[in-house]
């Protein structure tokens, strides 16, 4: 079933703005347990309560500090972690208990890049093994063709052709990046979750590889789940940007919206401590004390109330939910 | 520079194996001033954090070595003192913070001796009025429960809680100069603007000179009285920071600021630098941003040019500017 090329490439798809992608209700809990039985003493609610819409061909930002669940939450669409609860809809299909041969036939839809380039590729594997081995395993093309797919696939991320014959440690980290890349883009995949894919390079080798991902987005018409600590890259590649804290969106919007407007006191304090490379700019910066309490004993009601410098009574008690305040913006406090 | 705190001239700082010589600091020369903050910025392999461990002579021998050049604070070259004298001017004279405050903290060591530690070594008081002045260093830093925390391991204490206490210990001894390597880089946005703003609040109070090594222009932007910036092991352009970021003469630094995305602007396409930094084992003949320059002429492969001054200040190392 190679329906995925042929999708995209005629445009039978449905048209832009469909939802490719669904979350309702997801939770991603770990157990942490004690003693020698390992009894479950608590949980740590590292994704809780996350619903969001991905269209077709859109990109949506995801940002959050550590610890916020943005991560995992990544690795729960991929299916690389069962969520504890909710579902996931992929392409009208809910994708949440699918396992084994059905789930890896439908991994050809979506695939992930992930931060460390040194890590995720195998350094005993020539790259056009690495860029190869999808196609090989998913039968998506005959044999004898993997080798040209693998060239022009190379090509297609910036790298010569010859590099199939060569291995990851001999590339920069920029080149590994391509290579992870190409890999991804193999199987002709609708979704890549890119989680914190240019945080490990420097910043000239970081505009190649978001220029690059840029061009893909048009040539395939991809659509990404860009996961990243980094402000100022999310607002470039995204068209909308939900941002994470302690498991759950807090305010999720477009990015002309949310960077201009924002509405959610963690979202402002995050954008007044962005530093910018700019000198002469005036800015209000609101310092939050303290840290982020940890998803393992998180706070009653809203979880932002114990650092909020517009914490209120019911905030302490009552839980906000993620209501449209603004058309299209998406917040979850009770100052609305 | 006449009332320079701390100057650098011509520094070297060598690699060398069987196989070949990294050239990591190659004539680095740079000078801060009492109350200054001096910002070094450069990307991976630049060598701005060997320079910053060079200063403190804290390159790892027997490969890592200081080849040529001098460090004078106040006038005293530290590259000649020797290794007992050194001891004294670290952590007294000029105070450290590194990346990584959980490597850079003894792990079985409680905060409060780690930092009365420092004291009593060259302050020489009391273990016992050492433990009361760490408290006190504590919540000079902003940590509220320094009384517990004196008696607390680095691991109970959160990223940045452990910067801060490493700041306090940097300041212990109220320091010339404090050498700040990275400090905010493994730190999440909102810790990071608190961290920075306290190094900005203890150093208007002490006047104490900051260098601090960063990757990040937008840690510049925020902290830099003057900038310094590396490529492959050489400066390519210093001057006063409104200078560089108002009037960046060299194409490396220009490039730089061209290539990340900015929160307050809205970039179509981000120009990014082709190629990528060479070889420290290998370096071209001419200058070394040639290879991925788009201004670059033929005189730039044959030639290294010299860093020029051409404005007060502003200095650059490049045959076009």
């Amino acid at each position: 079933m190679s329906l995925a090329i042929g999708e995209t490439a005629s445009g039978a798809a449905p048209a832009e703005g469909a939802p490719l992608l669904e979350l309702r209700g997801i939770k991603k809990y770990f157990p942490i347990t004690a003693g020698v039985i390992r009894r479950r003493v608590g949980e740590v609610r590292a994704v809780d309560d996350v619903s969001f819409t991905l269209r077709r061909g859109e990109t949506l930002g995801v940002v959050g500090e550590s610890g916020c669940g943005k991560s995992t939450m990544g690795r729960v669409i991929m299916r690389i972690a069962d969520p504890t609860d909710g579902r996931l809809i992929l392409d009208g299909r809910d994708i949440t208990q699918l396992r084994g041969g059905a789930l890896r036939g439908l991994r050809r839809k979506f695939q992930m890049v992930f931060q460390d380039p040194y890590a995720s590729l195998n350094p005993r594997m020539s790259v056009g093994s690495i860029v190869g081995e999808p196609m090989i395993v998913n039968a998506s093309a005959p044999r004898r063709e993997v080798p040209d797919r693998v060239a022009a696939l190379l090509e297609t991320v910036g790298l010569d052709a010859n590099a199939r014959l060569r291995y990851p440690h001999e590339f920069s980290g920029g080149q590994r990046q391509r290579i992870a890349i190409a890999r991804a883009l193999s199987l002709r995949p609708q979704l890549i979750v890119a989680d914190e894919a240019v945080s490990a390079l420097d910043v000239s080798i970081q505009a190649q590889i978001l220029n690059l991902l840029a061009d893909l987005r048009k040539e395939f018409g991809l659509s990404y789940v860009f996961i990243s600590h980094n402000l100022a890259v999310v607002k470039h590649v995204s068209d909308r940007v939900a941002v994470m804290y302690l498991g759950r969106i807090v305010e999720l919007a477009p990015k002309s919206l949310l960077y201009r407007t924002p509405l959610h006191p963690y979202t402002e304090a995050l954008l007044s401590a962005a530093p910018e490379p700019k000198r002469h700019v005036s800015r209000e910066r609101i310092l939050l004390s303290g840290d982020v309490p940890s998803p393992a004993k998180p706070p009653s009601g809203c979880p932002f109330h114990t650092r909020c410098p517009k914490v209120m009574d019911v905030c302490r008690e009552e839980r906000p939910l993620l209501q449209e305040r603004e058309p299209g913006q998406f917040v979850a406090c009770h100052l609305y | 520079m006449g009332g320079a705190l701390l100057e650098v001239r011509d520094l070297k700082t060598y690699f060398v194996s069987k196989q070949s010589t990294v050239k990591a600091v190659d004539g680095v020369d740079f000078s801060v001033s009492q109350g200054r903050v001096l910002c070094i910025v450069g990307e991976s392999g630049s060598g701005k954090s060997v320079t910053s461990l060079s200063l403190m002579r804290l390159v790892q021998g027997p490969q890592g070595r200081i080849v040529s050049g001098e460090v004078l604070l106040e006038g005293r070259d530290l590259l000649r003192m020797s290794e007992r004298q050194m001891s004294d001017v670290r952590g007294n004279e000029i105070g450290m913070i590194f990346q990584e405050p959980m490597s850079a903290l003894n792990p079985v060591m409680k905060i409060g001796d780690q930092i009365g530690e420092v004291l009593v070594r060259h302050r020489h008081i009391s273990r016992r009025e050492a433990r009361e002045k760490a408290v006190e260093l504590l919540r000079n830093v902003g940590l509220a429960r320094a009384d517990e925390m004196v008696h607390e391991y680095p691991h109970q204490l959160s990223g940045g809680m452990r910067q801060r206490a490493m700041i306090a210990m940097a300041m212990a001894c109220q320091p010339k100069l404090l050498l700040a390597d990275e400090p905010t880089t493994a730190l999440d946005v909102t810790i990071q603007a608190q961290v920075l703003d306290l190094m900005r609040a203890l150093q208007k109070e002490t006047g104490t000179a900051i260098i601090l090594v960063t990757h990040d222009l937008g840690v510049v932007a925020e902290m830099a009285d003057d900038v310094v910036v590396m490529y492959a092991g050489q400066i390519v352009e210093s001057g006063p920071a409104d200078e560089i970021f108002d009037r960046p003469l060299h194409p490396y630094t220009r490039a730089l600021m061209d290539s990340i995305p900015v929160i307050e602007e809205e970039r179509e396409r981000l120009r990014a630098i082709p190629g990528t930094v060479p070889s420290a084992a290998h370096f071209p003949e001419g200058c070394r941003f040639a290879d991925r320059c788009s201004l670059v002429e033929g005189r730039c492969r044959e030639r290294l040019p010299e860093l020029r001054e051409l404005g007060p200040g502003h200095s650059v190392r490049c045959h076009l500017a």
